[in-house]
């Protein structure tokens, strides 16, 4: 294994692309639509960084997701984990590579295996990747792991479908630290459960981020979450990113007029936080399908700012502020709402 | 708050399923006045839905309602006849339901739909029908109306048949509208585009509305009063800026301690445990077996509101030496 990657980067993105092509033939006409799930992002993780993906439904970030954990196979661009090459399907990568990447996903429900019990879903991953030395009992190991994240040892005799959706997820977590990765990806891990229990839930992986050293692509539609807990954050419209951003400098001055949009509808329960929201921009109009994106700027449709260059030309990424990358036009204007 | 179009007093639902009885609903009281906008707010399971499936009478089968009054205009609706009920449904309540894709149906257009939704709640007799769908549509606001009145449900985005739904909703509510989470399977910037409308079409036509959520901050924007629900009781009712300003029972102070802030900072470790088996609440409070705060009473019996001034009430006995004036209902 090389652990030689630059700038202490774990992960690196470069022009990454994704296209799905759909068949829309009739029974006259021959037709390939070609949705550009993913067109071309650049993103890179430091180690024990949480970057969080924000971005609406069809924007492309769990397509990302799915990239990085090898469900899909990149179109083209560059994918590189820990220096190594990882832009392939996971059953071309290596037994180390697939070990190190694991992935918690939206529901348990249809994540866990049903006819399994506990035990048999978090023994799987030890055995399939070796992860018991000589001596050492599985059992004890099954035990130590729902200790991780909280859950009593008798659970591993039950059926995950007596689990309330809460722990349900908290066992998806213990299946995911069962070989000892150091890159987790989050597809929504929370969107389906109750905030008392979001609560807990996020607040444990935070903990166990800091005890074994991970990082986490956090990807979520919330943004007020990602403030609790991304240190970084990268907005996605329509396959490209947006705006990215230290958490910090991203919530003071949001840059991109879509990050404006996005924190303008987001309900909150404060005064304090009324007082965030930007007041100028509001929501309007609906991501467009990804089969027909507009030519110019993807946002075009939708923003309050546009004017003609945005219809012709397509924006490229510019470092505004320091590390506070955005792809718009006019992000200076901005500014001076 | 003598005059209330929509008043539920100690409602019981049960669900008879196998091996036993579930205790869903027990003794709930809520009241809706004419024009004002309430939430509803619980987590999953707490039985907020079910509430208002029985204003409108339409729990499954297996439900059965033995204690309890809901009256709407002072009539009680569980005691109307088929015929009453189909007029108040058709001409007075309305109700938009979580997803759109499941309340529409798929093989005929928007227009056909919403012709027949008008059809049933007037009287008189309709001419033009096409004429009174795009108005209904316009009404609604939905850009494009002609071109929706044509459309199939699958060609619309999520946004778009919400947005349909609102104006079936919307075309036929005279007195009150019961919109149940209408945007969870929405983008926020959709579901802040729905909402607004809602909001605007309810004001603007004086109609009372009813918002079922799990989202404190939707509550907080859209409605002048709250409800709090767990396990099926109210425990607590007040204005949505008391609620949210100065909330008192335990069980709302940890919903919003949970929430997570835009203002950063992070958020508290949840509430422990889980919502209780309806086969077997625990005895008295509901809450009290996660509560941190309990102590002997709790376990005894289901504490009464008490009146905590400014209309703030609270089921929690915590609260039982500090009220103003007397218990109340």
């Amino acid at each position: 294994m090389t652990e030689h990657y630059e700038n202490n980067e774990i992960l690196v993105a470069k022009k990454l692309v994704k296209y799905f092509p759909i068949n829309r033939s009739s029974l006259f006409k021959r037709e390939w639509v070609v949705v550009k799930a993913v067109d071309g992002i650049d993103f890179a993780l430091a180690k024990g960084e949480c970057l969080g993906l924000v971005g609406e439904s069809g924007s492309g970030k769990s397509t990302t997701a799915y990239m990085i954990s090898g469900m899909y196979s990149p179109t083209g661009g560059e994918l590189k984990f820990k220096g190594e090459d990882i832009a392939c399907p996971a059953v071309r990568r290596q037994q180390h590579l697939k070990k190190d990447i694991q992935m918690i996903f939206q529901d348990p429900g249809s994540s866990l295996n049903p006819r399994r019990s506990i035990n048999d879903i978090l023994e799987m991953p030890l055995l399939v990747h070796n992860q018991i030395k000589k001596g050492e009992s599985i059992e004890r190991r099954v035990i130590e792991l729902l200790e991780q994240v909280e859950l009593p040892a008798a659970y591993r005799f039950r059926s995950p479908a007596t689990l309330g959706g809460g722990e349900r997820q908290m066992v998806a977590v213990a299946r995911a630290l069962a070989t000892n990765p150091s890159f987790i990806v989050l597809d929504e891990p929370t969107s389906a459960l109750d905030v008392s229990v979001q609560a807990k839930i996020i607040n444990m992986m935070m903990r166990i981020q800091k005890q074994f050293d991970l990082t986490y692509l956090f990807i979520t539609h919330d943004l007020s979450l990602m403030r609790n807990v991304a240190i970084r954050i990268a907005i996605m419209y329509l396959g490209k990113i947006a705006e990215i951003a230290p958490a910090t400098d991203f919530f003071k001055t949001p840059l991109h007029p879509y990050t404006q949009m996005l924190l303008s509808s987001i309900p909150v329960v404060t005064k304090a936080e009324m007082a965030l929201k930007p007041a100028k921009i509001r929501s309007a109009g609906e991501i467009p399908s990804p089969t027909n994106v507009p030519p110019g700027c993807s946002f075009n449709t939708r923003c309050p700012l546009k004017q003609e260059l945005c219809f012709t030309e397509d924006p490229v990424m510019r470092e505004i502020m320091p590390r506070h990358f955005v792809r718009c036009h006019f992000a200076e204007m901005v500014l001076t709402l | 708050m003598k005059d209330a179009l929509l008043d539920i007093r100690n409602l019981h639902v049960e669900y008879k399923v196998y091996g036993g009885l579930l205790k869903v609903l027990n003794g709930v009281n809520f009241r809706v006045g004419f024009g004002e906008k309430v939430g509803l707010v619980g987590e999953t399971g707490c039985g907020k839905t079910t509430a208002m499936k029985a204003v409108l009478r339409i729990l499954p089968q297996l439900a059965r309602i033995p204690k309890g009054e809901i009256l709407v205009h002072g009539k009680d609706v569980l005691k109307l006849n088929a015929e009453d009920l189909s007029e108040l449904r058709g001409a007075g309540l309305s109700m938009i339901f979580q997803d759109p894709t499941s309340a529409l149906n798929p093989v005929f257009t928007i227009g056909q739909q919403l012709f027949d939704v008008i059809r049933y709640s007037t009287k008189e007799k309709v001419t033009d029908k096409r004429e009174v769908a795009l108005k209904a549509l316009r009404e609604a606001r939905l850009p494009d109306a002609e071109r929706m009145l044509d459309s199939y449900p699958v060609q619309l985005s999520g946004g778009m048949r919400q947005r349909a739904c609102i104006a079936f909703a919307i075309a036929t509510a005279r007195d009150l509208l019961i919109a149940d989470e209408p945007t969870t399977n929405l983008d926020v910037t959709i579901q802040d585009q729905v909402l607004r409308l809602i909001r605007d079409l309810v004001e603007q036509k004086g109609t009372s509305l009813i918002l079922i959520t799990h989202s404190l901050g939707l509550a907080r924007e859209t409605t002048d009063r709250v409800y709090v629900m767990y396990a099926g009781n109210m425990i607590e009712m007040a204005s949505t800026e008391e609620v949210f300003e100065q909330p008192l029972h335990p069980y709302t102070r940890g919903l919003l301690a949970s929430v997570p802030r835009l203002t950063g900072g992070g958020f508290a470790e949840g509430i422990p445990g889980r919502i209780p088996e309806y086969k077997q609440p625990p005895p008295g409070c509901r809450f009290h077996p996660r509560c941190q705060h309990r102590f002997e009473p709790c376990s005894k019996e289901m504490p009464p509101f008490f009146d905590m001034g400014n209309g703030h009430q609270v089921a929690c006995y915590l609260y039982q030496n500090e009220q103003e004036g007397g218990q109340s209902d």
